[in-house]
């Protein structure tokens, strides 16, 4: 969305001051953006409501900001709309002209000071803080929240906070309450300005202009005091907001999304600058399980020069538009601007080397794990794993992976998910969240074994050289190299608990006996990785700490579930090697061989079959074809008999 | 009226057509074009990328009209079914037609999710054959 400066009004450019989009961000956030940016009727219009403006200024409103010409309310009509309101509450004609001045904030009684309350934890940076206290109308406490992450020095602080708990969905609507009160409560208390700050509508900034300056600076100076307050205080109700927020912009890459490119990208091909072949490409974002007919969209949109290779930026626009939507974003029919090339660039070339692998890779992978949420939610578990890991990754780096990892599985098993989906993640807090995150359907993974079979095959390939041999090891990311080689899926997907349901139906031999072996593998990996961080995971079959490293690592590294599930379909023979995870690897790699050469000889069957088919046929066309011509030749020959007579006699 | 196709190895891969009641009329019309492409590529062993011409100038009694056709170099040919009432369309807008449907088929095949002989899902091939059309009529 865009920051506000454009109302899309009839085309003209409305600029607006930092509070003024402060404010209106906040209020969008609160309409219940949906992905694409449109804004929820029903909230809206309660929003307009609140403003207490006359239903026909409503109306007037709606037809300038051009909403009602097309029918929704995007980014654009918002913001005209709620400047429209301002300029109508302070008396002026709902006209564009009327708008294109400075305005106090719009007023909207009703809205809530349980916004207030909600955020007391509103993360003030200290430059909201100093902001506020700068101006009377202009500092909104508010946190940058709905910018881009990439902005602020804290952002990622921010966002783990704010992301901690994203559990339960519920708390967006009471948030929106909360809004709309917190916008006359600025007007009239200052006592509980602080929290209105919070809110970072800006709430009671938007009265305050209007009323007279005390109360202002009654409220400025709250917002000073609380700023740093818990943020882990209504995170819940932060984190919805913030999710909102960041859902504003979900097509921006984070930082900790771009090393995350980063190093996959070094998976396939060593050198930055270099490109990777379609074919390679293919390969690799096929495990994330999203269908062909998406990713072929998704190459569409990112290989910008059409050259069938992917440079790096190309590369992370791809990799970002798959992981967006896992977690549930609808592709852009066009490539949004923050995703092109030059601005990836751009962003890459700022981007810190993506060397440091181990404990800041884990935190990002968690991160990583963490947004990959099918809704806004699993962007707020993320933060809350980055904090929960930094505790720990010096112990069990693994987790983090883990925690990724979980994502990946899902999508592995999507048919087989139902249940197992809450237990993915490992981390207890988020595990809540994570079992509702989980619970929304995911993509549903490639049907065919083969698909992950070849690709795995081609991992195996591609990754031989990283010593990992097996998937599993590279799941071990932490203990070994850090990150996965090939990260065949999307990294945040709560693949968890398809990971369960695949450890209990191995157990009970089912459909996916294939699977299973890997998840038996892999289970035992997760037994010795962490079981800390799981906490109540447990499947039917699975032991708990089963359960719990195997969502720990299914979390963190999304890929892993890919090759887990290869694995055993590869390694049917030897799935509870359970060996410890560096252990394993090597195990894996000697038991690897054997079963990558079957599945190698099995895919080569396949397409010997397929090939002797169509040649079959092809050969049956040809012998008739044959056959008639032969008729034909007979026919004129015996014609050519009867004339010759009559010639030469 | 208009209607793009594009075939490869006598099945089509994609078809369009902008009015979209009476498609089956035009699939009919495409199909039996298809004879008279093969006819021409089979006897010219040169210039297979050239634009053909198709019954420029076949009119029925109740329906006229003008089937263009176009070959690849790799066989795939993409054929245009215009009414003979868009007397507006012209030779060179024609050809214009057939290197934009070329370049935006090239694209989809550069695509490494794609597999030759799928129809073609892509949206932006269908975006550029939208325009095209649109613009056609």
């Amino acid at each position: 969305m865009d920051q506000g400066s454009a109302a899309g009004t009839g085309g003209t450019l409305i600029s607006l001051s930092d509070s003024e989009q402060r404010c209106y961000s906040g209020l969008y956030a609160l309409c219940q953006p949906d992905s694409s940016g449109k804004l929820a009727a029903g909230k809206v219009a309660e929003l307009f409501r609140a403003s207490q403006l006359p239903a026909e200024t409503l109306h007037q409103v709606t037809e300038v900001c051009g909403a009602k010409r097309l029918g929704y309310f995007g980014c654009g009509q918002f913001y005209g709309a709620l400047k429209l309101m301002a300029a109508a509450q302070a008396g002026l004609p709902v006209r564009l002209e009327s708008i294109a001045g400075e305005l106090p904030l719009p007023v909207f009684v009703g809205i809530t000071n349980e916004l207030e309350m909600r955020y007391p934890n509103q993360p003030l940076t200290n430059e909201s803080q100093s902001h506020i206290l700068g101006s009377v109308t202009g500092s909104a406490p508010r946190p940058p929240a709905d910018r881009p992450v990439l902005r602020h020095p804290d952002t990622s602080m921010d966002k783990q906070e704010v992301w901690s708990p994203p559990q339960s969905p519920g708390i967006s609507p009471p948030r929106s309450p909360s809004a709309y009160r917190s916008y006359p409560y600025g007007a009239q208390r200052n006592g509980t300005d602080t929290l209105l700050v919070y809110e970072a509508k800006v709430p009671g900034l938007p009265s305050v202009p209007q009323e007279n300056s005390s109360p202002s600076h009654y409220s400025l100076r709250l917002q000073p005091e609380q700023p740093v307050i818990t943020r882990v205080a209504s995170v819940e109700r932060l984190v919805e907001r913030v999710e909102v927020d960041y859902s504003d912009d979900p097509w921006r890459i984070t930082e900790e999304q771009r090393e995350y490119y980063t190093i996959q990208f070094r998976s396939l091909q060593p050198d930055l600058s270099a490109l990777i072949m379609g074919t390679v490409a293919k390969n690799f974002f096929t495990k994330s399980k999203l269908p062909i007919l998406e990713l072929s969209h998704i190459w569409e949109l990112s290989d910008v020069d059409k050259d069938g290779a992917l440079t790096f930026p190309e590369f992370c626009t791809a990799f970002h538009l798959i992981v967006a939507r896992k977690n549930g974003y609808p592709l852009p029919e066009t490539l949004p601007a923050t995703l092109r090339p030059g601005f990836v660039e751009a962003a890459v070339v700022t981007a810190p080397p993506s060397e440091k692998i181990g404990s800041v890779d884990l935190q990002m992978t968690s991160r990583q794990g963490v947004t990959t949420k099918q809704e806004a939610r699993d962007e707020s578990r993320k933060p809350e794993f980055s904090p929960k890991r930094i505790p720990e990754p010096h112990e069990k780096p693994t987790q983090h992976v883990s925690t990724l990892k979980p994502d990946s599985p899902q999508e592995l098993d999507a048919n087989m998910k139902s249940r197992t989906r809450p237990r993915s993640y490992s981390s207890t807090s988020i595990d809540d969240a994570m079992k509702k995150v989980e619970e929304p359907p995911t993509p549903p993974p490639r049907p065919q074994k083969t698909h992950s079979r070849a690709s795995s095959l081609d991992l195996n390939k591609l990754f031989q050289q990283s010593g990992q041999g097996s998937r599993r090891s590279q799941h071990s990311l932490s203990a070994k190299s850090g990150w996965l080689p090939p990260p065949p899926a999307l990294p945040p997907r709560p693949p968890a608990t398809q990971i369960f349901s695949f450890i209990p139906g191995s157990e009970k031999s089912s459909q996916k006996v294939v699977q299973q072996p890997n998840f038996a593998d892999f289970s035992k990996f997760r037994e010795e990785q962490e079981t800390s961080v799981r906490g109540g995971l447990s499947t039917e079959d699975l032991t708990p700490p089963k359960l719990d490293s195997t969502v720990v690592h299914q979390g963190h590294a999304p890929q892993k579930p890919v090759r887990r599930k290869i694995h055993p379909e590869s390694q049917s023979a030897t799935p509870p090697s359970a060996t410890p995870y560096s252990a394993a690897t090597l195990t894996k790699s000697t038991q690897r061989p054997p079963p990558k050469q079957k599945r190698e000889i099995q895919m080569a069957i396949r397409k010997n079959r397929e090939t002797n088919a169509v040649l079959t046929r092809l050969n049956s066309e040809l012998q008739q074809q044959l056959k008639v011509v032969h008729r034909e030749r007979v026919t004129l020959e015996s014609q050519l008999e009867l004339l010759r007579p009559v010639a030469s006699t | 009226f208009l209607i793009c196709v594009a075939i490869r190895a006598n099945y089509p891969l994609y078809i369009r057509s902008v009015p979209t009641q009476g498609e089956l009329k035009f699939h009919y019309t495409v199909h039996t074009s298809l004879d008279v492409v093969e006819e021409k590529i089979s006897g010219v062993g040169k210039a297979l990328a050239d634009q053909r011409e198709l019954y420029l100038g076949l009119l029925y009694p109740t329906e006229d009209y003008k089937v263009y056709g176009y070959v690849t170099n790799s066989k795939v040919k993409f054929v245009i079914v215009v009414d003979s009432s868009n007397t507006s369309l012209r030779d060179n807008e024609i050809r214009s037609m057939f290197r934009k449907l070329h370049n935006s088929f090239t694209d989809v095949m550069c695509n490494p999710f794609y597999n030759p002989g799928d129809p073609i899902q892509s949206k932006a091939f269908d975006s550029i054959v939208s325009t095209m059309m649109v613009q056609a009529c």
